[in-house]
């Protein structure tokens, strides 16, 4: 068992580099947020501080406290933004894709596009259908 | 020694990334990118007070970082709703 000093050390280097390597994640999807071309892209680069930035920051809270009891919030507000974050994001991106903010040369492959495709025709037929059919019957 | 000097450095790190997200909060050409903007200047900070309860080892910000996690979901949520009802109609 070493000296109780080289365990602070230890804890005290983690900490600093979970601080930096989490920063350092918020800065990556910043740079990302402007350098990227489109909302696809940009919600990509989005998701890094929310998950993995997080979860290194509250890391390094759970080394520094260095005691059990706190570990439970900490879980839980990762969790919290675990569950939450790729619900908000298919929002956004069913929302972007639907009002045509991205760029179709950038696609590899729309598997979205048949399905909404179809579903915009059944809108249609059911919007118009009724009052088409009414002057016929009579 | 070491824990405050990560301090400034992640402080500078998360300054630039918010000054950033601002940038493109203002710039971003529809609501949908100022919704993510935003969301990811809500992870700056709460990564912020995450940095600042492990240097000064305490958890009094920890009740924001999770009410912060919740109420920035609802935002973006009802945002893209929004956004889709409007186009629908």
């Amino acid at each position: 068992m070493p000296d109780p000093g080289l365990w602070a050390t230890l804890r005290d280097v983690t900490t600093a580099v979970f601080l930096v390597v989490g920063s350092l994640m918020s800065l990556t999807a910043a740079v990302g947020m402007l350098r990227f071309p489109d909302l696809m892209s940009r919600m990509h680069a989005a998701t890094k501080p929310q998950v993995l930035g997080l979860l290194l920051l509250l890391g390094a809270v759970a080394l520094q406290i260095g005691s059990w009891s706190a570990v439970p919030v900490l879980v839980l507000a990762w969790l919290l933004q675990l569950v939450t974050a790729p619900v908000s994001a298919h929002m956004v991106g069913r929302a972007g894709y639907r009002t045509k903010h991205l760029r179709r040369a950038m696609l590899v492959n729309d598997d979205l596009g048949a399905v909404v495709e179809q579903s915009a025709e059944r809108e249609r037929g059911r919007a118009s259908g009724p009052p088409a059919r009414e002057p016929g019957q009579t | 020694m070491i824990l405050t000097t990560a301090a400034w450095i992640a402080g500078t790190l998360l300054s630039l990334a918010a000054v950033l997200v601002i940038v493109r909060l203002m710039r971003g050409p529809s609501i949908l990118e100022r919704a993510i903007a935003m969301d990811v200047l809500l992870a700056i900070i709460m990564a912020a007070l995450c940095v600042d309860m492990a240097v000064n080892h305490h958890l009094n910000h920890m009740a924001f970082v999770v009410v912060a996690c919740v109420v920035g979901f609802i935002g973006t949520v009802t945002i893209s709703r929004y956004v889709t009802d409007r186009r629908n109609t």
